[in-house]
């Protein structure tokens, strides 16, 4: 007998059924891809020229992967110039937006509309690509420094917005309390609100992550082949795009291109480029489901 | 009488003057929360609204040498261009087709989703399956580009590899350009139903759960759960998250479209070109910075009109959920 005291009737158990298998569906569907290119990186490139890409590795080989660490500086190199933004501009990013959501919330701050409409109305309207692109790379001078994509990515108004929402939920009585013991409006975000903030932090600062290791954009609008170690996206973006980008990136002058593992080091760039982050996710999405939860509702 | 009079007038002196005193001495009292938002402000303003006046870009045929201003002006010659060439409507048809697409079907799929999430009980199930099926959310387009051109190329593809095990003839994708529409389509999908179930599920544990018990008590059958009580539940959400899609549905996923089809593979242009694609191949491979602002300004007015149209529509509907 059921355990439950409601007999569940057909249509649910047959609901239930549909359900579990479309989720398993999805859920392999959504896994598919990644054993392919992991599979695809561990195989034999002669073979792979032949006969393809298959779902299991064809002639088991960590040759690629040797390949993309033979000369290690270019690779490494990635990993440094990503690694570095993506710590130095979360936590700036982190900071700032983390202040100025909690500012801008502030109900006796008389400014706080009018700032918040400053900021929105750069996603309502935008100068475009272009004007961009020619502000920030000939008037700013940025062009082929990273600090061109490391400034753009620092914040986004909707990053603002989402901190806003989460701040508000802090009672004001604890702004107050501060206040009463003669806090200043900084000194009470820093050691009040801030601490209290961490399941916003936790989410603004994953996309912000995000945001840096997966930058490629920024990067070949501003960067281009003008440095040396490309942020590691941009680089993957390089050897996927263009076998000539391939050649010069293994760059041993003495390498003859057939030697090169064109097909299964694009594979193996891609697990090496991807790695981290997979491996950070299971650790960080419990805060970030809670927190684009909570911040979705609204904004 | 005469002292009532005179009271009357002073204080109506005294009135704007304590106003504007008080707004004063607000603001000298939040000049802390003024200074902590000067970080923003300044980067607002150095990457949002200096750019602006080079909109004047789109009005010109930039040279180099003059740059911006002392390029010469030609009025609308670059709008005209491009609509007679056609590519203003091409354009402008792919990018909405595709977020129609993207936001309707899409959404809808989420929702589904996130119902049959509801339904499973099995607590183990639920967290693996949704920790997989957020995966895609976290991984670069770049990558995404990738695993296309794994399973879709035709040398060593994996679709082709199968085709041609199975003694069947390999498939040229990457000069269709048919099926690219249900290529992106799928793409998109994959990467974001994860998040977007998420964000629905999250509505649906939301819902009042004394409202569904009772209907459990009553008899009610999962599906007259969703019919009756969550899907009921769900559409404000729904009509207001897709509203706000709507308003941006002239802006496209750039990086999706242009690391899937290569971006200046021409045989695909006509299903897969959409207007960040073309603005961004027309600067940086042609060099041709009037037409690809002109594209980007028209973007830009074109979408500005229908924010502000989606929300007039949701500031009527339900005025908490306006943006402004």
């Amino acid at each position: 007998m059921n355990k439950n005291k409601i007999k569940l009737d057909p249509s649910t158990k047959l609901l239930k059924i549909i359900s579990y298998a479309v989720v398993t569906l999805w859920s392999v569907i959504c896994i598919f891809p990644f054993v392919l290119v992991i599979s695809a990186s561990f195989s034999t490139e002669s073979i792979i020229s032949r006969e393809g890409f298959g779902l299991l590795p064809k002639g088991f080989t960590l040759s690629a992967y040797e390949w993309v660490f033979r000369y290690p500086k270019m690779i490494l190199g990635s990993y440094g110039v990503t690694i570095a933004m993506t710590v130095l501009g979360t936590a700036l990013g982190l900071f700032i937006i983390a202040m100025t959501g909690y500012a801008l919330q502030r109900k006796d701050f008389p400014l706080r509309n009018v700032i918040s409409f400053f900021i929105y109305f750069t996603t309502l309207f935008s100068a475009g690509m272009v004007p961009t692109y020619l502000w920030v790379s000939g008037t700013l001078g940025l062009k082929g420094s990273y600090l061109a994509v490391f400034l753009q990515l620092l914040m986004s108004p909707w990053l603002i917005v989402l901190m806003k929402n989460f701040a508000k939920s802090v009672p004001y009585e604890i702004t107050e309390s501060g206040k009463i013991d003669g806090a200043g409006d900084f000194r009470i975000f820093l050691s009040l609100i801030f601490p209290m903030l961490k399941p916003a932090l936790a989410t603004v600062g994953l996309f912000l992550a995000l945001g840096y290791w997966n930058e490629w954009y920024q990067s070949s609008l501003y960067l281009g082949s003008s440095v040396t170690y490309k942020p590691l996206q941009y680089y993957l973006y390089g050897i996927i795009n263009q076998a000539n980008a391939l050649k010069s990136s293994v760059a041993g002058a003495n390498v003859t291109i057939t030697d090169l593992p064109t097909n299964t080091l694009k594979m193996a760039t891609a697990v090496v480029a991807t790695g981290p982050i997979i491996f950070l996710y299971p650790f960080v999405q419990k805060y970030f489901i809670s927190g684009i939860t909570v911040g979705a509702v609204k904004g | 009488m005469k002292k009532k009079t005179s009271q009357g007038t002073n204080a109506a002196v005294a009135v704007p003057y304590k106003k504007r005193s008080s707004l004063f001495k607000s603001l000298w009292n939040s000049r802390t929360l003024m200074l902590m938002c000067l970080p923003a402000i300044i980067f607002f303003i150095v990457f949002n609204y200096c750019p602006l006046p080079g909109i004047w870009i789109a009005f010109t045929n930039y040279n180099f040498r003059g740059g911006i201003f002392g390029s010469p002006f030609c009025g609308l010659d670059n709008f005209e261009f491009l609509i007679n060439s056609g590519e203003l409507w091409l354009l402008t048809r792919n990018t909405i087709l595709y977020n129609l697409a993207f936001i309707v079907l899409g959404n809808i799929f989420q929702i589904v989703i996130a119902l049959m999430l509801n339904e499973i009980r099995n607590k183990w199930f639920k967290k693996v399956s949704q920790t997989v099926m957020f995966l895609p959310y976290f991984i670069s387009v770049v990558l995404i580009g990738a695993i296309a051109f794994n399973i879709l190329n035709y040398d060593t593809g994996a679709l082709n590899t199968l085709i041609r095990e199975t003694g069947g003839d390999p498939l040229q994708i990457y000069s269709q350009a048919g099926i690219w529409p249900f290529i992106i389509f799928f793409c998109n999908m994959w990467q974001q139903t994860g998040y977007g179930s998420v964000v629905y599920f999250a509505a649906i544990c939301g819902i009042d759960s004394s409202m569904v018990e009772a209907a459990e008590v009553d008899g009610a059958t999962s599906w007259q759960r969703i019919r009756h009580i969550i899907l009921p539940s769900l559409k404000g959400t729904f009509i207001i998250l897709l509203l706000f899609a709507l308003g941006g549905i002239m802006r496209g996923n750039f990086g999706l479209f242009w690391n899937l089809t290569g971006g200046v593979n021409s045989q695909l242009f006509e299903t897969t070109d959409i207007i960040e694609t073309f603005v961004y191949r027309t600067m940086t491979t042609q060099n041709n910075f009037s037409t690809s602002s002109a594209v980007g300004l028209y973007q830009s007015l074109f979408g500005f009109v229908l924010v502000m149209i989606s929300n007039w529509v949701v500031k009527r509907i339900d005025p908490d959920y306006a943006l402004f």
